[in-house]
C-alpha cells in the first residue's frame, strides 16, 4: 500500500495539471493539490531553511563564533591551496623537503628558510602550510567515520532497544571505559607507527561517544507523538530512523563534532611528539614539535614556537565556533 | 540507595569483562607473547623455546589462553616486562603508580581551587569584563597541546627565570630517597615525615611544573561547568527567597548558590581525576617523571606487550572505579538521580 503524505499524491515526472483537463469540481481541486517534485521538495524544505537561517543569525551575534569562522577560512583556504603558499615535495608532499647541505636546523631568515629549518634541511614554512593539510585531513576522516559509525549503531541501538541495545550499550561502556590516550597508544603500538594505523586507532576510540550521544537523542525523540502519527500512516522503520528521528537528533552531534576536530587534532600531534603517530619527516605539527625539543638548547626556538602555534590556532578556530553552535542550538538559549 | 549501588555494581561486570578482553586482544596482537619470558633472546635455543611455550600454555587455542590469563590476572600474575630488567609488570606498577597518582592529586587540587573560585566569581560578575576574559582564557587554554605547554612552561621558568628545576622528581646528585625512613615512594609524604626538609622543598619545587600542566586543562574544564551550574542556580527561586529573606549576597552565594551548583561540577571533577591518571602520559613525557605515563609510554613504543597490558588494565580500572564513585556521590547529593 502507498503511503500518502499530506494528502498530496505521489507522482513522479514534471507538472501535469495540464493533463487533465476535465472541469468536475473533484479534478480542479486536484489540480490544485498537484504539484512537481520540486516545488513539493522546496515546500517541505521551507521551515528548514528558516530555521537554519534562524541560527545562522543567533551564531552571529557572537563575536567569538565569528572570529572562529573566520579562523576556520583562513584555515581552510591554506588546506585548500596550499601550493599557493609552499611548493610541494617530490614524490609525497607530506614528507619535508630535506637539504642536505644544512645539517643542523638554521634559524629564520637565513638561506631562503622563511620560518627556520629543521634538522636534514626540513623546510619549517613548509611544514607548517602542509601540516595543515595534514592534521584537517586526518581530523575529517577521523570524526566523519566516527559519527557514520555512531549514527548507525546509535540508531539501531536507540530505536530497537532490547538485546541489541543492551549488547551495543555495553561494548560501548567498555570503549568508553579506557582513558581514550592509553587504548590509542595500546592501538597503535600493535598496528603499527604510520598515520594511517593512527586514523584507525583513534576511529575505535572515537565512534563510542557517538554512539552513546545519538542513542540518548533517539531515546527521547522516540516519544514523540509524530513518529507515531508516522507509524500509524504506515511508514517504514528505516524511513522513520533516517527520514524523522536522525534528522532531529543531529543538534548535539554537531556540536560534539566540531569540538573533536579540534582534539583529535591535539591527540594526533600528543601522540606523534611521543613517537607513535607521524614518522619523522612527515609534515605533522608534534613531530616537528618533538625534534624542536630536542635542539632548543642549541637555541633554535623556532622549531617548537611555530608549530604550537600553529596547533593552537587550528585548535582554537573549531572550539570557537562549537562553543558558539552549543549556545545557539541550546533549547533555553534560543529566544 | 542501597539499590541503586547494587544495580551499578552489577552493570560493571559485563564492563569489565569486556575490559580484560579488550587488553588480552591488544596484549596478544603487540607481538610473540613467549619472548616476554624470555631475557636472552640471542643465547635462546629451539628447545627451551618449545619449553616456554608448553609452561606457559601457549600452545593452546587462544580462548583456553585467555582463560589461563584471566585466572593469572585475578591472582595477581600480570607477566614480566621486557624493560627494566624483566621485573614483574605489577611491581613496575606498584613502584610507579606513586609518582602520577602524587601527580595527580596535586594537579586536581589546584584546579579544583582554582576553576571553582573563578568559575563562582564569574557568574556572579556575568558578562562583566572579568567574566569574558575568564571565558577567552578558560577556550585558548583547552586548545594548547598539553605537552607544548609543558615545554613553553620549562622554557620559561627554567631556561629563562631559572626558578623551577627542569625535570625529574628531585636532584638525584644531591638527594637519595633511600636515606629517607618512610617508603610510600609519595615524595611529598616521605620527606615531611623523615624531616628531611631541603629534600622536600626540592621535591616540591619538581612536582610544581608538572602539575600546573596537568592542571591547566581541567582548569579550564571545571570552571566552565562551574560558572554554567552556577548560572542556573542564581536564576532558581529558592536565591531569590534567600535574598529576599535580607541575606548578604556573600553569604547567599557561599551557603546556598554554590552547594547546589558544585553538584555536577563534583562529576567534572572525578571524571577528571580518572582522565588525569591516564592522561599524564604526555605530561610525563615531557618532563622525565618516573610514573606511569612515562612508562607506558615507553612500553607502546618497545612493544612490550606485558607492559601495554599492565597500564590499560590498570588505567581501565582505575577510570571504571573513578566513574562509579562520582556516580555514587552523585546519588547521594542529588536524590532525584536515584529514581533514575
Amino acid at each position: 500500500m502507498q503511503a500518502r503524505k499530506n494528502g498530496k499524491e505521489k507522482k513522479k515526472g514534471g507538472p501535469e495539471p495540464s493533463d487533465e483537463k476535465s472541469n468536475s469540481p473533484f479534478t480542479l481541486t486536484k489540480q490544485k493539490i498537484l504539484k512537481s517534485r520540486s516545488t513539493r521538495f522546496k515546500l517541505a524544505m521551507a521551515p528548514r531553511i528558516r530555521s537554519l537561517r534562524f541560527d545562522m543569525y543567533l551564531l552571529s551575534r557572537s563575536i567569538t563564533s565569528i572570529i572562529g569562522l573566520a579562523l576556520l577560512s583562513i584555515l581552510i583556504f591554506i588546506v585548500a591551496f596550499p601550493w599557493i603558499f609552499a611548493q610541494p615535495s617530490f614524490p609525497d608532499p607530506y614528507q619535508m623537503p630535506f637539504n642536505l647541505d644544512y645539517r643542523l636546523p638554521q634559524p629564520p631568515g637565513t638561506a631562503g628558510f622563511i620560518l627556520g629549518s629543521g634538522t636534514n634541511g626540513a623546510d619549517y614554512y613548509y611544514g607548517l602550510i602542509w601540516g595543515a593539510r595534514v592534521s584537517m585531513e586526518f581530523a575529517v576522516e577521523v570524526v566523519g567515520i566516527s559519527v557514520l559509525i555512531g549514527c548507525v549503531l546509535g540508531l539501531i541501538s536507540g530505536f530497537k532497544g532490547g538485546v541489541i541495545d543492551e549488547i551495543i550499550m555495553r561494548v560501548t561502556d567498555v570503549f568508553l571505559s579506557i582513558p581514550s590516550l592509553v587504548l590509542l597508544m595500546a592501538i597503535a603500538s600493535t598496528l603499527g607507527r604510520d598515520i594511517t594505523s593512527t586514523k584507525l586507532a583513534l576511529i575505535m576510540v572515537w565512534w563510542s561517544g557517538y554512539t552513546r550521544i545519538i542513542r540518548g537523542q533517539v531515546l527521547s525523540i522516540r516519544e514523540n507523538t509524530y513518529i507515531d502519527a508516522a507509524r500509524a500512516a504506515g511508514t517504514s522503520e528505516k524511513r522513520i530512523m533516517f527520514r524523522h528521528i536522525l534528522p532531529n537528533s543531529l543538534a548535539p552531534v554537531v556540536v560534539n563534532a566540531t569540538l573533536d576536530m579540534g582534539t583529535v587534532v591535539l591527540t594526533l600531534a600528543g601522540l606523534s611528539y611521543l613517537g607513535l603517530g607521524a614518522r619523522y619527516g612527515t609534515t605533522e605539527w608534534g613531530s616537528m614539535i618533538q625534534e624542536g625539543q630536542r635542539y632548543f638548547v642549541y637555541g633554535a626556538w623556532w622549531m617548537l614556537i611555530f608549530p604550537g602555534i600553529a596547533i593552537v590556532g587550528f585548535v582554537l578556530a573549531f572550539n570557537l565556533i562549537g562553543d558558539g553552535l552549543r549556545d545557539v542550538l541550546d533549547p533555553k538559549m534560543r529566544r | 540507595m542501597t539499590t541503586y549501588i547494587i544495580r551499578r555494581l552489577i552493570l560493571l561486570i559485563p564492563v569489565l569483562i569486556g575490559v580484560s578482553l579488550l587488553a588480552f586482544f591488544i596484549m596478544r596482537s603487540a607481538g610473540d607473547p613467549t619472548f616476554s619470558y624470555i631475557q636472552n633472546p640471542d643465547k635462546l635455543t629451539d628447545i627451551q623455546y618449545n619449553l616456554i611455550r608448553e609452561k606457559y600454555h601457549l600452545n593452546e587455542p587462544t580462548y583456553i589462553q585467555y582463560f589461563y590469563w584471566l585466572d593469572a590476572v585475578l591472582h595477581g600474575d600480570l607477566g614480566y616486562t621486557s624493560a627494566d630488567q624483566h621485573k614483574l609488570v605489577t611491581q613496575t606498577l606498584a613502584e610507579r603508580f606513586p609518582a602520577t597518582f602524587e601527580l595527580a592529586l596535586l594537579a586536581t587540587f589546584f584546579s579544583v581551587i582554582i576553576g571553582i573560585a573563578i568559575g563562582t566569581a564569574s557568574a556572579v560578575r556575568a558578562n562583566s569584563a572579568f567574566d569574558q576574559a575568564s571565558r577567552v582564557i578558560s577556550l585558548i587554554a583547552v586548545s594548547i597541546p598539553v605537552f607544548w605547554l609543558g615545554i613553553m612552561l620549562q622554557i620559561l621558568f627554567y631556561s629563562y627565570l631559572g626558578w623551577l628545576p627542569i625535570s625529574g622528581r628531585y636532584e638525584l646528585v644531591i638527594h637519595d630517597p633511600t636515606t629517607l625512613s618512610v617508603h610510600t615512594n609519595f615524595l611529598l609524604i616521605d620527606t615531611a615525615l623523615s624531616g628531611d626538609f631541603s629534600f622536600f622543598i626540592d621535591a616540591l619545587k619538581h612536582i610544581l611544573l608538572p602539575a600546573i600542566t596537568l592542571a591547566f586543562v581541567s582548569t579550564a574544564l571545571i570552571l566552565r561547568m562551574m560558572r554554567a551550574s552556577m548560572l542556573e542556580v542564581l536564576g532558581a527561586e529558592y536565591v531569590q527567597t534567600a535574598r529576599s529573606k535580607g541575606l548578604s549576597e556573600k553569604v547567599v552565594i557561599k551557603k546556598h548558590a554554590r552547594r547546589n551548583a558544585l553538584i555536577p561540577t563534583t562529576t567534572v571533577i572525578g571524571l577528571s581525576f580518572g582522565a588525569l591518571l591516564g592522561g599524564a602520559v604526555l605530561t610525563e613525557s615531557v618532563f622525565d617523571w618516573q610514573g606511569l605515563g612515562q612508562w607506558s609510554a615507553d612500553a607502546a613504543l618497545r612493544l612490550d606487550s606485558g607492559g601495554v597490558m599492565g597500564f590499560t588494565l590498570l588505567t581501565a580500572m582505575i577510570y571504571v572505579l573513578a566513574n562509579l564513585i562520582v556516580d555514587l556521590t552523585y546519588a547521594y547529593l542529588d536524590p532525584r538521580v536515584r529514581l533514575g
